[in-house]
């Protein structure tokens, strides 16, 4: 499990063009590099569950990103907190 | 017929009969379930808050797990998502928008604003906040930290505003009546 205060990147993939998917990475995050708030619990894959295939229980965390590193501007400090499962992050 | 030729009553009775065939709702729980979320309103979140201004154990409670919280002051939780909460503080804003959707903490606000699920709010929430803050009358000094919370994946997120100055001695139905929808999901913040 990962911990808080970890950094890691989201992975830079984009299944959208390989087929009909559904997905909750934003598109604005691929690539990105963030910091692990917290573990939010473990939730049923909804890339599967949209499509109503057996789905893998993964685990859930708030990751944090700052502003100027999404968008290369922003107010010092300003950041975005985000929902993300296990399976779009790697060590960063 | 295809879907295409089928207007939306007749689609969705077809869905609600194949639900009670295949015995995964029945017409009662799916009237149930309506009637919960037509009766969901702003009013049921502005009594969270309220109470967690004048009770520290309650907002507590509120702070580690937001659907227990609702389901102590009577509002039906079952079968929704998990409700997390965001404490605005002196040094920190709390912005809920879902870039991806329309996830809104409907159990507790009832059914979102038009305007949170247009594109224009769900981009310039998480591109440019301060503008979109300031847009609202919601000016923030530089001191301030904004926390823009992107509703993605399992969680419903709303927002613990601070308690207004001018507030004090004022019981929780006084309090309850000064917060309006945007004031809990951070577009706006509560004052006397």
């Amino acid at each position: 499990m990962l911990a808080p205060g970890q950094a890691v990147r989201v992975k830079l993939d984009w299944p959208e063009t390989r087929g009909p998917c559904h997905i909750r990475t934003p598109h604005y995050l691929r690539g990105h590099q963030g910091i692990v708030e917290r573990h939010l619990g473990r939730f049923p894959n909804p890339e599967d569950l949209a499509f109503a295939r057996p789905a893998a229980v993964l685990d859930l965390y708030h990751v944090r990103f700052e502003q100027k590193s999404l968008w290369g501007e922003g107010h010092p400090g300003d950041a975005i907190v985000v929902e993300l499962y296990e399976s779009w992050l790697e060590a960063a | 017929m295809t879907i295409l030729q089928t207007d939306s009553d007749r689609l969705l009775l077809a869905v609600r009969k194949l639900l009670a065939e295949k015995a995964i709702a029945t017409p009662e729980e799916i009237a149930e379930r309506i009637a919960i979320t037509d009766a969901a309103n702003p009013g049921q979140g502005a009594r969270m808050v309220a109470k967690a201004w004048v009770d520290p154990e309650y907002k507590a409670l509120m702070l580690s797990d937001g659907a227990k919280a609702a389901e102590a002051v009577g509002i039906p939780m079952r079968g929704m998502p998990p409700l997390g909460v965001l404490e605005n503080a002196p040094g920190i804003h709390h912005l809920v928008v879902c870039t991806l959707c329309s996830c809104y903490p409907r159990a507790v606000l009832g059914y979102p604003p038009f305007w949170f699920k247009s594109a224009a709010y769900r981009a310039r929430a998480v591109r440019d906040p301060r503008g979109l803050l300031a847009d609202w009358g919601t000016p923030l000094p530089d001191s301030v930290q904004v926390r823009v919370v992107d509703s993605t994946a399992d969680y419903r997120w709303m927002v613990l505003p601070m308690r207004p100055e001018g507030t004090e001695g004022w019981d929780e139905a006084r309090l309850a009546s000064l917060l309006r929808d945007g004031d809990m999901i951070g577009v706006t913040v509560p004052s006397a």
